[in-house]
């Protein structure tokens, strides 16, 4: 850009009277190699960030076309409302996961219904009531403890809980409810908390001075102008929590047939489904039954891996809506912050 | 030495937006230029795009020329890059980068170019640079502390010294004192003073006493309102302008009338 | 009277919920450590027979049990975090820098599906998609590599090994670190990136100098919660994972190590009451370790957070709000900086 005569520098000494070194600016000029390097450098660097992108869409798209590929076979309204009972090795009937989404239905209900209103009076407390207090800070902290809980953890919490209470061995579906709960506890205190926070001081001040209690201004005001937040937060953790196997293995573990009862009896989930198929393999198929009748269907020796791919893709169905529904949510009700 | 600029018939769009209209100018080696003008009424902007730094607003783009002695920055072979290593730029608020030692802020700019200075040619450029600023003798003995623990003035004479680090032909400064108290203001005013010797310096400001004191040319940029595209009004002597302007706009605003 | 009372009645019900908070995390570990206790405290033989049972006969010691599923499950963990930093970085950089504005939020948005994909789908899709296709590259990485202790070993067909296994952790902790990256390189002051812009630095040596540095603690704290992720991650483990009880450390080789997650998953329900109090005695480890690592990951926020005067304080504030709605400004002082700054770039 600049010629070569133009580096030189006028007396320093004009500048200030001390005696000043002059660095001679010449020895910090770019030279064209060293700005082809640093060109070089910088197309590098923008090549390895784009190749960082597409190595992240591989595992996603890979993920979703075998669930969909292998799922869609299996994925029909038989498959949706028959449950797993009498269904021996590849024979006909060939089951389905009723029995798997009522499970997973009532127990994410029961988390809901354990953890929304826990979470949101304690992110009330946290924001509207405790400024800095010890109490504060270490509900807080707990709270980023929870959060980091490993999802197996709060399984065996649930199990060790109810086993001390109602005796050892308990498995229901309630004990998984519990165990789920504790993994969405942090998740809507936290979205609430923050919802709350934005909510402005002047819309609480407005109704104090018109006399409104501070619940009745919590109530009607605060937590009225939140309410898509947190609706759409209650939602996207509900999208966590409802794909969580390990927790459901060792709280409400598995059966073949539908139970509607929450607390009693064991109780399938779609992942523990999806786990158990896997799980169990190959299934057998005596020789004779590979030549049956149309009545009664073929032996399929690959149905239950067909089965767990398609209990995979409801799953993977209803995750994704849920995070639809929770963006959506979000986005057409947004307070306007601007 | 500074170099000079010339602009001619430099129009700026943000994506549809016109932001300034045919603008002609020519900024003089080793002078202070200012840029005077109400709000909006593109004089930032115009600034920006004699270092390319408005490129960095996504969809911004300009037509016309803009000539560093002679040598279009925007002909299609230059790189912003190279641009802005020989047009200096000092922002409105002082923005030293936090996670540096004051000695490592002045540096910055040359360590691009140069991963392996000396150690004493790195001595010598600090002090250098920070003389410049009218700073060394305030952090002389604090030269590895963080940059961002200087008060709110040697940050910004922080800021400058780093572009002049760099030693570039121009140095552009958008409203510098803005964030600053009076006393660090006049500091930078003085400097402002002793460094066109060896740079040319373009400084946009609101104040227009700010403007008298320290530039030699003014110009002044106005707009006809909200959406419209800014533009030149007039360039002349600083003093010329203060006292005699050619254009009522100018007069107006000068005497207070509006903006 | 009546309205005062009701008042009362709501603020002792937020209390309340808070206190619960507490009460539930001291629930969390009492019961677990009583059900834990009678693998030190009760009959020893029956102890002694159950970790017994589970080691195939090799040991009756709790601690010589536990040592290689601790070790495994770093192991797995720590590889996982590696190959998943660099690309969650640069996806980040990418989301937060490179892409247009309008591409990032859809990018984002697709980053974050990998989040929503429930762990044993994943499980599924190492079991069926990497198992049977990745034995060449490990196998090519050995021979390659083999002289480093890590890649070195027998390559074991199929590949049921700890490098698959932490492909998936990897994937599945991406998309953590990668929205808490993009939260805090969003935040960058623009001021910074300008002067670093200003100076004649290329958009590689801007985000060096200040996006980078400005990111480095949060960077940190995002790779130890997902560390955190990880050494939890039971199902992808459990379904992929050919199980052993050593301290392998070659990566390529199967049925050497196992993770404390998968193993309580896969011996759970075949255990007996000592059998599933050893379990949970492994449990309690495992929420000691992630309990560290989580720690250490806020520690940093918090010193970050008063070292550089709040201003990376509020990018901290969100790492269990990651999915959570960005339009807000969780500190007046980014509010103020990052406003400041578009009035600066566009205002005139």
């Amino acid at each position: 850009m600049s010629d070569k005569n133009q580096t030189q520098t006028v007396e320093p000494q004009a500048l200030d009277p001390d005696f000043v070194p002059t660095p001679d600016f010449d020895k910090f000029k770019p030279s064209r190699s060293s700005l082809a390097a640093r060109k070089r450098t910088d197309l590098l660097m923008r090549i390895l960030i784009y190749i960082a992108f597409v190595i992240a869409l591989i595992p996603l798209i890979s993920v979703l076309y075998t669930t969909v590929v292998n799922g869609v076979h299996r994925f029909d309204w038989y498959f949706l409302t028959h449950n797993m009972r009498g269904v021996v090795g590849g024979l006909y009937p060939y089951g389905g996961i009723l029995h798997a989404a009522v499970g997973t239905l009532e127990i994410t209900l029961g988390a809901v219904l354990i953890s929304v209103p826990i979470g949101i009076m304690t992110a009330v407390y946290l924001v509207e009531y405790s400024a800095k207090k010890r109490l504060h800070k270490a509900i807080s902290f707990l709270i980023d403890v929870m959060s980091g809980i490993p999802s197996i953890v709060a399984g065996l919490f649930a199990y060790a809980m109810f086993s001390l209470i109602l005796g050892p061995g308990t498995m229901n579906g309630f004990v998984g409810s519990v165990a789920l709960s504790i993994l969405m506890i942090p998740t809507i205190v936290r979205t609430t908390e923050e919802m709350l926070s934005i909510v402005p001081v002047d819309l609480r001040e407005a109704s104090y001075a018109l006399g409104v209690s501070k619940s009745r201004t919590i109530v009607k005001i605060v937590l009225r102008t939140a309410l898509p937040g947190i609706v759409s937060g209650v939602i996207l953790a509900i999208a966590r929590v409802i794909g969580e196997t390990a927790p459901l293995l060792v709280t409400a573990g598995a059966i073949s047939s539908t139970n509607f009862n929450l607390f009693s009896g064991r109780m399938t989930t779609l992942p523990v489904y999806v786990y158990n198929e896997f799980q169990q393999g190959i299934a057998s198929c005596p020789t004779i039954s590979k030549f049956g009748s149309d009545d009664f269907g073929l032996c399929v020796p690959g149905i239950r891996m067909e089965r767990a791919w398609a209990a995979a893709l409801v799953l993977i169905i209803v995750v994704l809506i849920l995070n639809a529904i929770g963006r959506l949510v979000a986005k057409i009700f947004s307070v306007k912050t601007k | 030495m500074g170099q000079r600029i010339d602009v001619n018939h430099l129009n700026v769009y943000y994506g549809d937006f016109h932001a300034v209209d045919d603008v002609n100018m020519v900024l003089e080696s080793n002078k202070v230029t200012a840029f005077i003008g109400p709000s909006g009424c593109g004089k930032s902007t115009v600034l920006r795009t004699l270092n390319r730094m408005h490129e960095t607003t996504p969809g911004a783009h300009v037509t016309g020329e803009v000539l560093l002695e002679g040598k279009d920055l925007y002909a299609p072979d230059t790189d912003p890059v190279e641009v802005r290593r020989d047009v200096g730029m000092v922002f409105q608020r002082p923005n030293p980068f936090p996670t540096m030692s004051i000695r490592e802020n002045v540096l910055a700019g040359v360590k691009l170019n140069n991963k392996h200075i000396s150690k004493s040619d790195a001595d010598d450029l600090v002090e250098w640079a920070l003389r410049g600023a009218a700073l060394w003798n305030d952090v002389k003995d604090r030269l590895d502390k963080p940059g961002i623990g200087l008060s709110g003035g040697q940050q910004q004479r922080l800021c400058i010294a780093r572009a002049v680090a760099v030693h570039p032909q121009v140095l552009l400064m958008d409203e510098p004192c803005s964030a600053l108290d009076p006393i660090s203001t006049l500091a930078v005013e003085d400097l402002i003073g002793e460094l066109k010797d060896e740079f040319t310096i373009v400084i946009v400001t609101h104040n227009m006493q700010q403007a008298a004191r320290v530039s030699d040319t003014t110009a002044f940029f106005n707009t006809q309102g909200s959406g419209k595209p800014g533009h030149l009004v007039e360039m002349a002597d600083t003093t010329t302008i203060f006292s005699n302007p050619q254009s009522e706009e100018t007069e107006n605003y000068i005497s207070g009338r509006f903006g | 009277m009546k309205k005062f009372s009701a008042d009362k009645l709501f603020k002792w019900c937020a209390v309340g919920a808070g206190v619960l908070i507490l009460a539930v995390l001291a629930a969390v570990a009492v019961f677990l450590l009583i059900q834990a206790s009678p693998v030190f405290i009760g009959d020893r033989d029956a102890a002694a027979h159950s970790i017994s049972s589970f080691t195939g006969g090799s040991t009756t010691n709790f601690f010589v049990f536990v040592g290689p599923l601790i070790f495994g499950t770093i192991l797995a963990s720590a590889l996982a975090l590696f190959l998943a930093f660099f690309v969650a970085v640069g996806i980040a950089l990418f989301i937060s820098h490179y892409a247009p504005k309008r591409l990032a939020s859809v990018l984002s948005y697709i980053v974050d599906l990998l989040a929503a994909i429930p762990s044993v789908v994943y499980g599924l899709w190492g079991a069926f998609v990497l198992v049977p296709h990745t034995y060449p590259v490990w196998k090519v990485i050995n021979s390659v590599l083999g002289w480093i202790p890590l890649f070195g070993g027998p390559v074991s067909n199929p590949p049921r090994t700890i490098a698959t296994v932490s492909i998936v952790l990897a994937v599945m902790i991406l998309p953590i670190i990668t929205s808490m990256a993009r939260d805090i390189f969003v935040q960058t002051p623009l001021l910074q990136q300008e002067a670093a812009l200003a100076l004649g630095a290329t958009k590689w040596e801007m985000i060096k100098l200040a996006v980078l540095p400005f990111g480095t603690n949060g960077l940190v704290s995002a790779s130890m919660l997902g560390l955190g992720r990880a050494l939890g991650e039971t199902m992808a483990v459990l379904m992929i994972l050919s199980p052993g009880s050593t301290y392998g450390i070659h990566i390529f080789t199967a049925s050497r190590n196992q993770t404390i997650a998968a193993n309580i998953a896969a011996q759970f329900p075949e255990a007996d009451s000592m059998g599933v109090s050893t379990l949970i005695a492994t449990g309690l480890v495992l929420f000691v370790i992630t309990f560290a690592v989580n720690y250490i990951a806020r520690r940093i926020t918090h010193r970050s957070s008063s070292k550089k005067n709040g201003m990376i304080a509020s990018v901290m504030a969100w790492s269990t709000r990651k999915f959570s709605s960005r339009n807000a400004n969780h500190s007046a002082v980014s509010k103020s900086d990052t406003g400041d700054n578009n009035n600066g770039k566009a205002g005139e």
